[in-house]
């Protein structure tokens, strides 16, 4: 009884005060709005320093001024000519492609099978996914190179693709829980007309999923164009077979005074991340939403 | 329920459905043979024993006694545990009050998102050379920037107290997974549960406690769990910070000395990568692995607890 008669009190009390309620709400609305421009220009302006200090020129980068005396253009052809800048983007878009498409031709049945199969150990088969998912590849790096030394696939970049042929922890764990969303209505269904498990998968689970694996693609394809960790431990010396996040690492100290030449490169190795990224926006987000809130 | 009973497929199909599910699954048991359950057997075998990719000579428990004689692994020990106790909570805490400003806007909410979202996909090697530079007192604008309000900015890469918060900078800059993951949860959260909340009178803080935190924590735990064991294998940026701020290769022929500046920045995974890769000390590069892969699971059982309960629920 208390609080019905509380709640009409507290509300004539508020309207007793218009303007100094006004107020509070204008300045609420100008913090707000105040603090989220800061964070928008914080997010983007280490990326604006970066593109600024590319245009400079040697001598100019080594200074403290920040706005470029001269528009210097050519810098990034120069990053071109002075690396194997395309050779690299080769190797890692072979990569990343080779090893996308291994990833889903592995990681989709496998899911599939988790998700709508019921057997023993089934559970347990999906506890060994996010154990493999959480394992840091530096436990098994000594036994897993060895093996790739004895097949002598080391100094390239093999050993990075081929096991994508036996699934991938983490596209298996993010397609698993989009595929448990699906009613079973539908797949029993499915069943009942006389399909076999594989045309299910085709007729049914796949034109359903395809956000999922639009978003698994990406992330995979992601990974390796970014990855640094792998191509270090396999790539080897020779700078023909590297990848693009192997030769920015090392572009600094080759180009040691040229800091307008490295901050090139960084920006030509970022370049084709963010034009994938703003054509897909939707997929990116809708997957990243996926690995977190059905997780 | 019922309609699940209803339509329920032929029992013999049912009977087989274990037979087919090994079918399905072969291709990956066969992975996770080769690829997890062999190395991790081998590495126990290797720990005990010396390897050099040449020579493998039975040592019992030399590898193991070596590790508490070598400061570097403790110092590369303390240095993970920096990461997990400081940057994850930095990340997260970051990420949950972006996420908060950000789902309460009325507008633009799909703009900011992008901006927000933008640095993580820049490449890990491109961002950190990208900070390092920015960072650098006599080239880089960041310390202009902190002087303009009176601040003299350290030399942070080039400074062994500076260098590991400076990473958390770069990991705040790129948490926008974070953030995303975060903004759905929160506008998951039912509104009439605040319109609840503020009627009892609870104010920001009492509806954040109360039915932010409880609404949200399943996606809570499982990003600090992810962040941690990303904190336990962070590798790829401490490294090219080092390798950046101190100008060396770690070519062929020249000697790199991993963790610049004064092993700061010698991550355990770093130095289980130099021991066993470059010193070829692959043994003893086993005993880390096994320390790291104990950590790891620590925090992967917490993971699995839940996910085995959830199971249970669904």
């Amino acid at each position: 009884m208390s609080a019905t008669a509380t709640a009409p009190a507290r509300r004539r009390a508020v309207r007793a005060r218009p303007a100094a309620g006004a107020r509070r709400k204008t300045l609420l609305w100008i913090a707000k709005h105040a603090i989220t421009i800061v964070l928008c220009i914080i997010f983007i302006a280490p990326l604006v320093f970066v593109f600024l200090t590319a245009l400079m020129t040697d001598e100019q980068a080594l200074t403290s001024e920040l706005w470029p005396q001269t528009w210097n253009w050519s810098n990034f052809a120069a990053v071109f000519a002075k690396s194997k800048l395309v050779q690299w983007t080769l190797n890692t878009f072979l990569y990343a492609a080779l090893a996308t498409t291994f990833t889903l031709l592995s990681s989709i049945p496998v899911a599939y099978a988790l998700a709508r199969f019921r057997f023993r150990g089934r559970k347990l088969a999906f506890l060994l996914v996010i154990t493999t998912m959480m394992l840091p590849p530096q436990v098994v790096a000594v036994p897993v190179y060895l093996i790739w030394a004895r097949f002598d696939l080391t100094d390239s970049l093999w050993p990075l693709i081929l096991p994508m042929l036996l699934g991938d922890a983490f596209s298996i764990f993010l397609l698993r829980q989009f595929l448990v969303t699906i009613p079973r209505d539908y797949t029993d269904a499915a069943r009942v007309d006389g399909c076999s498990d594989v045309k299910t998968l085709f007729k049914v689970i796949l034109p359903m999923a395809r956000p999922a694996i639009a978003a698994v693609a990406l992330f995979q394809f992601f990974y390796c164009w970014n990855d640094y960790y792998g191509p270090l431990l396999y790539a080897g010396v020779d700078q023909e077979g590297w990848t693009l996040s192997l030769g920015l690492a090392t572009f600094k100290a080759f180009h040691s005074v040229q800091w307008n030449l490295t901050m090139a490169a960084t920006l030509l190795v970022t370049a084709p991340v963010i034009v994938i990224f703003f054509l897909a926006q939707k997929v990116f987000i809708e997957g990243v939403t996926l690995t977190g809130v059905k997780g | 329920m019922a309609s699940r009973a209803h339509a329920a497929p032929p029992s013999r199909w049912r009977r087989s459905e274990g037979l087919r599910a090994l079918v399905w699954l072969s291709p990956w048991l066969v992975g996770i043979s080769i690829f997890f359950v062999y190395p991790l057997v081998a590495t126990v075998y290797f720990s005990f024993h010396r390897y050099d990719l040449f020579t493998l000579e039975f040592i019992g428990l030399d590898n193991w006694r070596y590790l508490f004689k070598d400061d570097r692994v403790w110092t590369s020990i303390q240095n993970t545990l920096w990461l997990v106790v400081f940057m994850v909570p930095a990340q997260l805490i970051f990420a949950l009050g972006v996420a908060q400003l950000i789902t309460r806007l009325k507008s633009g909410l799909g703009l900011i998102r992008t901006i927000v979202y933008l640095p993580s996909l820049v490449p890990m090697v491109a961002g950190t050379v990208a900070f390092v530079f920015l960072m650098n007192p006599s080239t880089g604008p960041w310390n202009q920037l902190l002087a303009l309000v009176g601040i003299t900015g350290p030399d942070w890469f080039g400074n062994p107290a500076w260098s590991k918060p400076s990473l958390t900078l770069l990991a705040m800059w790129s948490c926008g997974n974070m953030i995303v993951i975060f903004m759905a949860a929160l506008l998951d959260v039912p509104k009439h549960l605040y319109e609840a909340a503020s009627i009892d009178g609870a104010n920001a803080w009492r509806q954040f406690r109360s039915v932010t935190l409880p609404m949200i924590s399943p996606v809570l735990l499982f990003s600090t769990i992810t962040a941690v064991i990303y904190a336990l294998q962070y590798f790829t940026q401490a490294m090219i910070a080092s390798r950046v701020a101190s100008g060396s290769t770690d070519s062929a022929g020249s000697v790199f000395t991993p963790g610049y500046p004064d092993q700061s920045l010698l991550t355990l995974p770093q130095w289980l990568f130099h021991a066993g890769f470059r010193d070829f000390s692959m043994g003893y590069a086993c005993v880390m692995a096994l320390l790291l892969f104990a950590a790891a699971m620590l925090f992967t059982t917490v993971l699995l607890r839940r996910f085995r309960y959830a199971e249970e629920v669904s």
